[in-house]
Formats: C-alpha cells, sequence, structure tokens
C-alpha cells in the first residue's frame, strides 16, 4: 500500500469503521452504565436554590476555591489543553468542512495562523501535564498503562495534524494519512477508554449533584 | 473462592448501581480528590488517594458489568478480587476514610467518592473484612441497645441526676408529644449536660417532648460498618418507637452520623418514608430562634470558633443555623479557614474513632485540625458532634493545645435565664 492507497483507505473504509465504532461503542457503553439505575431515594427531601444536578453539571467545570493553587498544573494544563482541543478540533476550517460532508452542519472557522498557534498551546500543555503525571506521586501511584496509551492517542492526531499543515518530516499525503489513521484510532479507543469521561462525566456530575441537592447541599 | 469472599463480591454486585457505574468510568487519575483527603494531606502516602481506596470494586465493576471487562475475565486477563486484597484494603476503607465527602466535593467529572466508599464497606463487611472495633460497636448496639453498652436503666439514672439539677422533669414514653429526643452513648456517658440542656430549651420554648424507652440510642454502627441489615435493625427501633408514640418530629443528637443514619439513610434502610419528621437538634435550635422560641441573655467573650461535623454541613446541608446561633451567644465568633461546608473532618467520623489499631493515623490526620486552629488561635472550640468532640478532645490532648471542646447545645443552654416566662406545656 503506497501513501495514496493509504489516504484514500483512511478518507474512506477506515473513516466508515471508525466511526461506526465510535458510535456503536458509545451507545454501547452510555447503555451498559446508565441502564444500571439506582433506587429511588425515600428520605423526605430538603429542597435549597442552587443544589441539583443541573447547577452541578456546570459548577463543576469551574475549580473550587484554594484547588488551583493546590495543583495548579492540574487546573491550567488541564483547561488550556482541552479547550486547545476544541478549538483545534472544531474550529480549523479543513475539520469544518470534514464534518459538513458528514453531517451537513457548519459554521465558521478561526484563521489557520490561530490554530497553529492554539495547537502548539495544546501540544505543550499535554506535555506538561505528562510531565505532571510522571512527577507527582498521586498521579503516578494512580497510573497505569491506560494512562498513558489514552495521553499517546490523544497527543497523536494533535501532532501529526500540526505537521501535516507545517509540512514536517514527512511528505504531505503520508503525514495527512497518519494524521487521519490517528484519528481513527482515538474515535475506536474513546468508549472503552477513560478517554470516555468525555461523554460520562455529565452523568456523574448530575447524580452527584441530585444526590447531595437532595440533602439540601449545593455540591 | 471463600465462602465469604461470594458473599462479600454477591453483595458488591447488588450495591454497584448507575452512579457508580458513571463515576468509574468517569476518573481520569488526575489525583486532585488527594488534595482533598485529610489522610493524604498529612502523610503525603498516595495509597490515602481516595479513588484509589475504591480499587477492588473499580475492578469487580469493570469484570462484571462492562463488555470489555468481562471479554479480559473471559480470557483470563484480568486480576479477581481476592480475601487478601480486601484484607488489605480495610485499612483504606475504614482507618483512612471518615466519610466526610470532600473529596466528592472537588472531583471534576464530578464523582461522589463518599457515595462510593459507603457502598463498598457493604461488600467489605459482608466478606467478613470490616475492623473488630465497629462491629463491636455494631454487635453491642444490636444485643444491648447502645455501642458503648449503655441501657435504659443507665438513661433513667441520668434523666434522675437532669431532673435534681435542672428541677425540670424529664418525660419518659409520653404519648403525641411534638419531639421525641434521641441521645448517643457517648451524651448519656460523658456528657450529660446536653440533656439538661435540651430539658431547659424546651421548657423556655414551651414545647412537648419525650425520650423513649425502646429507642433513646441514636447512633447507628451498622451503617458505618456497612452492614444494611444491621443498620436496618437499629433505625427501625427508632421508627417503632416514634410512631408507636406519635410524635411529629425525632430529633437526632449532637452527633453527624446519627443524623445521617436516621435523616437520610433511614426510611431506605425500612423501605418506606417516614411518618414523622427527622431534624438534627442544630436544626431544632436554629427554627425555635427564627420563632423567637429561644432567648438568651449575656454573651460568651472569649474567641470561640466552631467546628462542622462533616455530616452536618457538607453531607447534611446545615451550615448556617450554628453559625446564627454561634451569633447568639457568643461575642468573639471567629471562623477556621475552611469552616462551613468544605471543614476538614475531626478525622475520626464514620466509624474510624472506633479502630484502635487506627489510633495513630488518626492523630497524624489531626494535624490538619490543628493547622487549622492555630491559624485563629481560639480559647474554646464549638462544635455539634459528641464524636467529634470526643476525638477533637484527644487529638488536641496529644499535640498539648490548650484548647476546650464544648458542645453548641449546651452553650446556648447556659445563657437561657433559669426562671423563663414562658412557663412549659
Amino acid at each position: 500500500m503506497n501513501e495514496i492507497q493509504l489516504l484514500t483507505w483512511v478518507r474512506g473504509d477506515g473513516l466508515d469503521y471508525a466511526v461506526g465504532i465510535f458510535l456503536l461503542g458509545v451507545i454501547w457503553r452510555l447503555f451498559e452504565i446508565y441502564s444500571l439505575g439506582r433506587k429511588k431515594d425515600l428520605s423526605a427531601s430538603r429542597s435549597v436554590a442552587g443544589a441539583s444536578g443541573w447547577h452541578t453539571i456546570f459548577r463543576r467545570s469551574l475549580p473550587p476555591a484554594g484547588m488551583v493553587k493546590k495543583s495548579p498544573v492540574s487546573y491550567i494544563g488541564g483547561y488550556t489543553f482541552h479547550i486547545g482541543l476544541a478549538i483545534v478540533v472544531f474550529l480549523f476550517a479543513p475539520h469544518i468542512l470534514l464534518i459538513q460532508s458528514l453531517t451537513g452542519l457548519s459554521w465558521p472557522g478561526l484563521p489557520s495562523q490561530f490554530i497553529d498557534l492554539a495547537a502548539v498551546v495544546t501540544m505543550a500543555a499535554m506535555v506538561v501535564v505528562l510531565a505532571d503525571r510522571i512527577n507527582k506521586p498521586v498521579k503516578r501511584y494512580l497510573s497505569t498503562f491506560g494512562d498513558w496509551f489514552t495521553w499517546t492517542v490523544t497527543f497523536l492526531p494533535v501532532l501529526t495534524g500540526w505537521m501535516a499543515v507545517q509540512h514536517l518530516l514527512l511528505p504531505y499525503t503520508t503525514m495527512l494519512a497518519l494524521h487521519i489513521l490517528s484519528v481513527e484510532v482515538l474515535l475506536v479507543v474513546l468508549p472503552f477508554t477513560k478517554l470516555f469521561h468525555a461523554f460520562t462525566l455529565f452523568g456523574s456530575r448530575w447524580y452527584n449533584g441530585t444526590v447531595n441537592g437532595h440533602k439540601g447541599v449545593a455540591v | 473462592m471463600s465462602a465469604s469472599l461470594e458473599k462479600g463480591v454477591r453483595v458488591l454486585k447488588e450495591v454497584i448501581d448507575a452512579p457508580i457505574a458513571s463515576y468509574f468510568s468517569s476518573c481520569v487519575h488526575c489525583g486532585l480528590c488527594a488534595e482533598a483527603c485529610l489522610f493524604y494531606t498529612e502523610t503525603g502516602d498516595p495509597k490515602y488517594t481516595p479513588i484509589h481506596k475504591l480499587e477492588p470494586m473499580r475492578r469487580l465493576y469493570e469484570q462484571e458489568y462492562t463488555l470489555l471487562g468481562r471479554l479480559k475475565k473471559m480470557v483470563g486477563l484480568s486480576k479477581p478480587v481476592t480475601d487478601a486484597e480486601l484484607g488489605e484494603w480495610q485499612e483504606l476503607v475504614y482507618n483512612s476514610c471518615t466519610l466526610c465527602g470532600r473529596c466528592s466535593a472537588v472531583c471534576p467529572v464530578g464523582n461522589d467518592i463518599v457515595y462510593m466508599v459507603r457502598k463498598f464497606r457493604e461488600g467489605m463487611s459482608a466478606s467478613g473484612n470490616a475492623p473488630d472495633g465497629i462491629k463491636g460497636a455494631a454487635n453491642r448496639t444490636i444485643t444491648i441497645g447502645s455501642p458503648m453498652g449503655v441501657k435504659l436503666p443507665a438513661v433513667k439514672a441520668q434523666m434522675k441526676h437532669v431532673e435534681e439539677d435542672y428541677g425540670i422533669p424529664i418525660p419518659l414514653d409520653a404519648e403525641g408529644t411534638e419531639y421525641m429526643v434521641m441521645l448517643s452513648s457517648m451524651e448519656i456517658i460523658n456528657f450529660p449536660e446536653y440533656l439538661g440542656a435540651i430539658a431547659k430549651i424546651m421548657k423556655q420554648a414551651g414545647k412537648t417532648w419525650t425520650l423513649c424507652s425502646t429507642a433513646f440510642e441514636a447512633t447507628n454502627a451498622g451503617m458505618q460498618i456497612g452492614n444494611s441489615d444491621l443498620a436496618r435493625v437499629i433505625v427501625s427501633r427508632i421508627v417503632e418507637g416514634a410512631e408507636k408514640l406519635k410524635v411529629k418530629t425525632v430529633i437526632s443528637p449532637e452527633c453527624g452520623h446519627a443524623y445521617t443514619a436516621l435523616r437520610w439513610e433511614g426510611a431506605n434502610l425500612v423501605g418506606r418514608p417516614f411518618t414523622f419528621q427527622v431534624k438534627h437538634i442544630i436544626e431544632v435550635l436554629g427554627e425555635f430562634q427564627e420563632q423567637g422560641l429561644l432567648k438568651t441573655e449575656g454573651f460568651e467573650t472569649d474567641k470561640l470558633t466552631f467546628h462542622d461535623p462533616c455530616q452536618l454541613a457538607r453531607r447534611g446541608g446545615v451550615i448556617e443555623p450554628q453559625r446564627k446561633l454561634m451569633k447568639m451567644v457568643a461575642q468573639n465568633f471567629v471562623e477556621m479557614p475552611d469552616a462551613g461546608y468544605m471543614n476538614w473532618c475531626c478525622g475520626g467520623g464514620g466509624g474510624a474513632s472506633a479502630i484502635e489499631e487506627g489510633e495513630e493515623l488518626r492523630l497524624e490526620a489531626f494535624k490538619k485540625k490543628k493547622s487549622q486552629l492555630d491559624a485563629v488561635k481560639p480559647d474554646r472550640l464549638v462544635t455539634a458532634c459528641a464524636n467529634c468532640r470526643i476525638v477533637l478532645e484527644e487529638g488536641l490532648e496529644h499535640y498539648q493545645m490548650d484548647i476546650p471542646v464544648i458542645g453548641l447545645t449546651e452553650m446556648i443552654a447556659e445563657h437561657i435565664p433559669d426562671q423563663t416566662q414562658s412557663e412549659g406545656a
């Protein structure tokens, strides 16, 4: 298989398989988690303003008082690479064209220089959070193969995408094919690794907020 | 697999629900929960990271309830949960977790970690891996009636003393009263002034109340150990007592977990909503204060601070009433850093104070409380939980800090004039 054939495959069958596994995986995982259900709480509830699942979904996007100081890399690095990823994925013009071809939805993108900068900042933040995972005793202690693996499959699409645009190391066609392939790997593993928090964190926050909101505690 | 492990695994499979599945699926191993746990912050040992305390349950969840986990189990790629492992986890699930809930308050993906620890304890207890200290307390509550072995005659003796000292009759088994007052063994044995305080406060407020001869003990070691069957037996006594006496409200004493056991877990344990209300004494005092039924005179002039019991504040939603009550009788009330919703645990909640072998760790963790106290240097420390009070006193003595600890209810009662105009009903 040469680079043209590879590019054709990743743009055709490869993409179909990856998106298919991703969608089925997401649906299956959501079903497997939330179909477990939970028992009705029979205690008398206490209602307090601001204490609900929906409040917690939003509130937990902000760091609790004093926590940034305790773990600045987690918060600053975390915000930077999440926001950076969102910008690169959803506001780069070629990505929007792809999404439009798949779904028909479209929106304005950002200039490519800005996307370049965002990609570099995202990668830098990811390297910093990786270093923190290696250096910080708690993070190192908690880390498993899954943590290193998911970091890698998240990092590679950004790296290969940026390198393709910058025409670095490999011919554009080859790098583009590798970029799309790395995204497909990411899509395939997302439902079955900790990356699935992208979906479940809403449910988790909602449960926490609801269970504690029942007690009149705004968590 | 031993019979006890089999039972433990079966119970764990039963308690794993959608919230737990969602929480395990959301964890990104960021470790922020460690920063919220006093057992980690004071020891620096990463094994005390809250989410790590659930590792055996997480693996069981994965192996039993996820497609990939089941596949891994089928081809022998997953590590089964063993007796030895659960035994090793006892220290993490009980000694070094007071169910304080600070981890649940900071987790960025929203995991309610303490919710999971509470459920994990069900499996630990069923597999015979609960600590002897809490097991003993639970068994004494079931067989004798209280974790400290207190029986009705001791309560009656206490009632008699209080009646003599305060000149106020203490009703027992009076039907149709507004309030049924619960006690904790700690109050019966160590802090008798609590009952006297209640008598004075109720008399001034003009409220009817009673103790119940078949349900005077509010604490629930069954819940702490994680055995819902025992917890149900203990709660049922209170429910039966309250229904027999047809009271409107049951008052949980100055005890954090008793409040949680009765107010939030009770109805779920007995499987039906209560026919009466449950309130912590601080909530009741807060209501009396708002309704103008609580009249005090004079002020404490020394510097006082308030330690929020976790189960009352963060896990129970009662945060403001105690502050208003403090201000009613204290001129110099100062707040510790992190006071209120994010207050740090005394280190002995959730049954931890009953675990003898956990004492060294508990005292190490107490350094957090010490640092909070060092920041405001109070003359006295006020709280609203008899267990916190004992744990605080032990910690303060260990670190040679001369700060007396008092209960808020008794402090309020000391400011109630002896002869009040509104004579009790």
